[in-house]
């Protein structure tokens, strides 16, 4: 809501503080002010002037002006281009050196084969309005050579104010005035509340049809507008400052009462209605074309304004075209009404008709101010627009009566931590228009402009915030001795250290995907991981789905840092995944609100939503190691991925197990899956060409992907110690040949079990494939290292630890020692 | 003295003349050798078995005991001589050699060593893991809660109101159908929830986490952006807890010497409610008044607008089965994004989520 100051004036006698001052005081009043404008300020060296002489230039293309003016002292010539005045006319003359407002700087200039000294301004240009369409003709009686901004009172400032949505009172002048009048300890005289004369004739046939959508509804008839009157400068003017255009004379001054009082009002032509007024909901099928000349059909939820004709208007959004007032309307039907806010905010939405009235009534009118604000209407329309002078009204008055709220007056007190005294709390409320009775217990009637206040709470913060939140003590709470992270939290954070630590880079990436990911991935018909979770009204129509995997977003950050130039990547990304909701409990409807839910409606409505377990996916391309100085570094491959699940197993004392598998969209001889203690926990290698081609990868991009659920659930409890033996160990190579197709894990396993307790680290230190070994065949080189934690080993213990790990090899693997 | 018992014959090399002439040389001829294997080849001829000095000391034993103490005094002095004479020249040799081996092993040490590449944690991620500590610090707990989210907590059970224009579409991102009532929660305050109806009161939790809204990504605006809400819900609490909670929080975050301001405000899960502000602390508000010097932190508004609060509604206790008389408590909630730029000065705050290594390069430290 932009606010002229002036304006503001009219309704309290605020102090002569700066503008920045008043705001200030505003804001902490809950009325943000988001910004201050000063106006007149820019315009320095425009003088009232009157026109002497006009000469038409011949022989160009369009009308050109050689005028003459009188400033006063001097007669000066300037060019001008508008034709809409005469010699006589006063007008606002920019004379050298002079400014407009946007720093536009005025000087002598050759045009037309004349030197102009100057320019004669338009509204527009003096920033007093949209008009452009000529110069700004001025009131006659405005004394030659005096400062414009001076002479119009130009200079002024504009308060821009956010509006919460719970308070449609601040949507007006007379609102925002009261809480001004409040903040200074300055009386104040409601306009809102102002007397009306009774009706002594019927204004037109109303009936509520409706009274849960309309509960009241004023009609006023004015005979008589002279539709040439033209809006006068300072409504104009105000309507300008206030952020609207001025339209006609009729409209204006309904847009002026609804600034100042809040109040949204419609003209209808009097001549175009046919029959009595009905407020009624929309039939089936139902259309109407609006203002706005759009052809709307209406759904019939849409309260609505009709007449022996149809709809004439939706209520409390937009008027109809056929009722509208023309440039001929001499007699006006005037509608004050009083429509609830959900209906209209419903409508104004489904029709997406954001308009001045509507965003009031849905914030909520004062249903007391319909009589009050026809008659403020009626009487400029009488002042200013020659009606006939008459008292023809209709009011329909179906209002609810006013609740009353009983508060504990130590209540403000009691959660705001200061200790109010009761005079304080009485005279708060009394400040904001309530009425008061009572004393240890309050019985409150909150004025009609503020339906928000509910509940005692809601009194509670009219109290706390008038007497001022900055006299809130600071005080802190003694929380009962938390427990710190849970394990799950540390989890995390360690693998977060760890991958850091070891040379990881994470990312952050939005969870939206598209369908393409299917075929990017390669994933079939029966994978979990096709997109399925999606939004109904997505950022971006080609990723309308929450992601399946990390890896789509985590594979494009890789895309996305190679294509600038960083190609060595080791990147990592953690977050939820999604997956339809398991629906495996009935939807449970529409839960209750303030009156906890049973256990079973919260199971159930958590079965609604989605699964989202916790992923954990890294990316590698390019150089794992650089090259340098030292020599030649080492590209990241697939043992890169998988070793970087085994190091976030170390880091959290969980044993990863490797075993090779097929899955997308990895390379299907490069693909580990990993599982821990016997569960699925991820994979793991190389990436499938094609799915590298796919993202526009570096070749040979590696990935691992894992759930992190899955990891917590096998994190033990303490690491237990080994025994730590200083006795001297025994050390032995063991070189196993196999078939290439055993997994080389599993060769270690079989070592493992075979060796025994004595066993203390076993390490494959080489691999060879080739004719020494044989066709389809690799040998697999171990060390062993063996310690007993009570006595030195023997070379008979040594050699049965040898043995037992070869039998359990050849069983198992079909292993034979090498060179044997 | 009977001269009978003994070798009459007297044993020149035991002369002192002698003997100090066995120490010259000796001495001479070790301050000669160059280096340690020049040493190593005189040390034979004047320590060794067959030396000078080794052939007088087997003199010593032919002498009467008068005699004996007498030579022996002057062997071993001798001796002693030249064996320090000997580990003087060897430890000047050792060091000459030293010193000419490091000399010689040098390296560049400016030389780069960057075989391992750098890592870092995200800014979003440890921001927030800044705020849990914080939080954890003063006793409260983390909680945390699903980002697909069911309507009921998002907006019924915090006491939005059912045509509340923040559950519409421009607003709130839905779930496919959106008859299904679940939405990408539009703040983190559901968690909230979650954790009143699991724990019940007294409650005191901080919940970091992500959040959505059907915004256009700009320069200051994303889609999807962290959040993080506290909640306390205890016997007596008041605004002035929460006032004093938010200030500690500020501090901790900003430094000591931000200051905060409570503004009313509204929101439909509060009451009372208010926004609250920091002072900036780059110019401390100076650029607010007029004619100043513009401060790009604060837009020169003096205040930086961090987030909402206010005292939690009588209907959100009640929806998570806490008595409204018996209990009060607070909330708030505040974006972290703008805070990371305001910070470090990120000017662009897709820069955040484009998954750009030099962003967590640059600002993923942990101190």
């Amino acid at each position: 809501m932009r606010v002229p100051l002036s304006w503001l004036r009219d309704h309290v006698a605020l102090p002569e503080s700066s503008p920045t001052a008043l705001a200030n005081r505003l804001t902490e009043a809950g009325l943000k002010v988001e910004h201050v404008e000063e106006t007149g300020g820019d315009i320095d060296g425009v003088v009232v002037a009157r026109v002497v002489e006009v000469e038409e230039l011949q022989g160009l293309k369009k009308p050109i002006r050689w005028v003459t003016l009188d400033d006063g002292t001097d007669r000066r010539h300037v060019i001008c281009g508008a034709t809409n005045f005469a010699a006589g006319d006063v007008i606002a003359y920019a004379r050298p050196p002079a400014m407009l407002p946007g720093g536009f700087q005025i000087n002598k200039r050759r045009a037309y084969d004349h030197e102009s000294d100057g320019m004669i301004c338009s509204a527009r240009e003096l920033g007093l309005g949209e008009d452009h369409s000529g110069i700004l003709v001025l009131p006659e009686d405005l004394p030659l050579g005096t400062d414009v901004v001076e002479a119009m009172s130009l200079r002024d400032a504009v308060l821009d104010i956010e509006t919460t949505p719970d308070r449609g009172y601040t949507l007006s002048l007379r609102g925002i005035a009261r809480e001004l009048a409040i903040a200074y300890g300055v009386d104040y005289d409601d306009p809102g509340v102002a007397a009306v004369p009774s009706y002594d004739a019927p204004g037109y046939d109303v009936v509520i049809d409706d009274p849960s959508g309309c509960s009241r509804y004023v009609a006023r008839l004015i005979r008589g507008v002279d539709p040439s009157r033209p809006s006068p400068q300072w409504l104009q003017r105000r309507l300008t400052l206030a952020g609207m255009r001025s339209i006609s004379l009729t409209v204006d001054l309904t847009n002026h009462v609804m600034l100042d009082l809040g109040q949204p009002l419609h003209a209808f032509d009097q001549t175009t209605l046919q029959g009595p007024i009905v407020v009624r909901r929309a039939q089936m099928d139902e259309r109407i074309r609006t203002l706005d000349d759009v052809n709307r059909s209406l759904d019939p939820s849409d309260l609505l304004i009709t007449d022996g004709s149809g709809p004439i208007a939706i209520a409390g959004v937009m008027g109809g075209a056929t009722t509208e007032i023309s440039g001929s309307t001499r007699d006006i039907v005037l509608e004050s009404a009083h429509f609830e806010p959900v209906s209209i905010a419903y409508t104004a939405r489904r029709h997406r008709l954001p308009s001045e009235a509507s965003r009031r009534f849905e914030r909520g009118v004062d249903s007391a101010l319909s009589p009050v604000a026809a008659q403020a209407a009626v009487d400029l329309l009488v002042q200013l627009g020659g009606a006939e002078p008459a008292n023809a009204g209709t009011d329909v008055d179906r209002r609810r009566p006013s609740i009353t709220i009983r508060i504990d007056v130590a209540h403000p007190g009691r959660l705001a931590g200061v200790d109010y005294a009761p005079d304080r709390v009485r005279a708060r409320l009394e400040d904001v228009g309530c009425s008061v009775t009572g004393d240890a217990e309050l019985t409150v009637t909150p004025p009609s402009w503020r339906p928000d206040l509910q509940r005692s709470v809601d009194l509670v913060e009219e109290v706390v915030r008038l007497e001022g939140y900055d006299l809130l003590p600071v005080t802190v709470p003694r929380a009962p001795a938390g427990r710190g992270l849970t394990p799950l939290q540390r989890m995390r954070r360690t693998i977060g250290r760890a991958l850091a630590h070891s040379g990881h880079v994470e990312v952050v990436t939005f969870p939206f995907v598209g369908a393409g990911i299917t075929e990017q991935l390669m994933l079939d018909a029966t994978d979990g991981r096709r997109p399925a979770v999606r939004v109904a009204n997505p950022i971006s129509d080609e990723e309308p789905f929450l992601r399946p995997t990390l890896l789509p977003g985590l594979l494009n950050a890789v895309a996305r840092n190679a294509g600038r130039g960083m190609p060595d990547l080791a990147l990592f990304e953690s977050g939820p995944v999604f997956r339809p909701a398991t629906n495996e409990l009935p939807a449970p409807g529409r839960l209750p609100v303030g009156v906890r839910p049973s256990d079973e409606q919260l199971r159930a409505l958590e079965a609604t939503i989605p699964v989202q377990p916790t992923h954990l996916a890294v990316a590698y391309a390019g150089m794992r190691e650089p090259d340098g100085w030292w020599g030649k570094g080492r590209p990241a491959v697939w043992g890169d991925a998988i070793e970087c699940a085994r190091l976030i197993g170390r880091a959290i004392g969980v044993e990863v197990d490797v075993a090779p598998d097929q899955h997308a969209p990895w390379h299907p001889g490069r693909c580990a899956v990993l599982r821990v203690q016997g569960r699925l926990a991820g994979h793991a290698g190389e990436l499938h060409p094609r799915v590298i081609e796919a993202f526009d990868l570096p070749p040979r991009t590696c990935a691992m992907e894992l759930r992190l659920d899955e990891l917590f659930v096998a994190v033990a409890g303490d690491a237990q110690a080994p025994p730590i033996s200083a006795f001297p160990p025994a050390t032995f190579d063991l070189a196993l040949v196999v078939a290439r197709d055993i997994p080389a894990a599993d060769v270690a396993a079989a070592v493992r079990t075979g060796a025994g307790p004595l066993l203390e680290e076993l390490r494959l230190f080489d691999v060879y494939t080739g004719a020494q070994v044989g066709e389809e065949r690799k040998s697999l080189a171990f060390s062993l290292r063996l310690r007993a934690s009570d006595h030195t080993l023997t070379a008979e213990e040594v050699a049965a630890v040898r043995e037992a790990a070869l039998e359990v090899a050849a069983d198992r693997c079909g292993a034979v020692l090498r060179g044997s | 003295m009977s001269p009978t018992d003994y070798d009459p014959k007297e044993v020149a090399t035991l002369q002192p003349e002698v003997l100090d002439q066995t120490v010259a040389d000796a001495v001479a001829a070790f301050e000669a050798a160059a280096d340690l294997d020049a040493l190593s080849a005189v040390h034979t001829a004047h320590l060794g078995g067959k030396s000078p000095i080794a052939l007088a000391r087997r003199e010593l034993g032919g002498l009467p005991p008068q005699a004996r103490a007498d030579a022996g005094r002057r062997v071993n002095a001798a001796l002693t001589a030249i064996q320090d004479a000997y580990d003087r020249r060897r430890g000047e040799l050792e060091t000459t050699r030293d010193e000419q081996v490091l000399r010689q092993e040098s390296v560049d040490v400016s030389l780069p060593w960057d075989r391992l590449p750098r890592g870092a944690r995200h800014p979003i991620t440890l921001v927030q893991e800044r705020v849990a500590d914080i939080f954890t610090a003063m006793g409260w707990e983390i909680a945390e809660g699903p980002e697909a989210e069911a309507e009921w907590l998002n907006f019924d059970a915090l006491n939005t109101p059912e045509h509340h224009p923040s559950r519409e579409e421009q607003d709130t991102l839905w779930l496919d159908p959106p008859s299904a009532g679940v939405v990408l929660r539009t703040q983190t305050s559901p968690v909230q929830m979650r954790a009143l109806l699991e724990r019940g009161a007294p409650c005191y939790v901080a919940v970091p986490g992500r959040t959505y809204r059907n915004d256009a990504i700009d320069a200051t605006h994303l889609p999807v952006f962290t959040q993080v809400e506290g909640l306390a819900v205890d016997v007596g609490l008041t605004m002035g807890d929460l006032r004093g909670t938010l200030d500690l929080f500020a501090r901790a975050m900003f430094g000591e010497d931000v200051r905060t301001r409570l503004r009313p405000h509204h929101f439909p899960f509060t009451e009372p409610s208010a926004e609250v502000d920091l002072l900036c602390w780059v110019c401390h508000g100076e650029s607010a008044q007029s004619g100043a010097e513009p401060c790009r932190t604060c837009s020169s508004e003096g205040w930086i607008e961090w987030g909402g609060c206010g005292m939690v509604h009588p209907v959100v206790l009640a929806s998570a089965g806490v008595d409204p008389d018996a209990y009060t408590g607070f909330a708030f909630g505040m974006g972290l994004e703008r805070s990371l730029m305001q910070r470090h000065g990120l000017t662009e705050i897709r820069d955040l989520i484009e998954g750009d290594v030099r962003v967590s390069l640059s600002l993923g430290r942990e101190v």
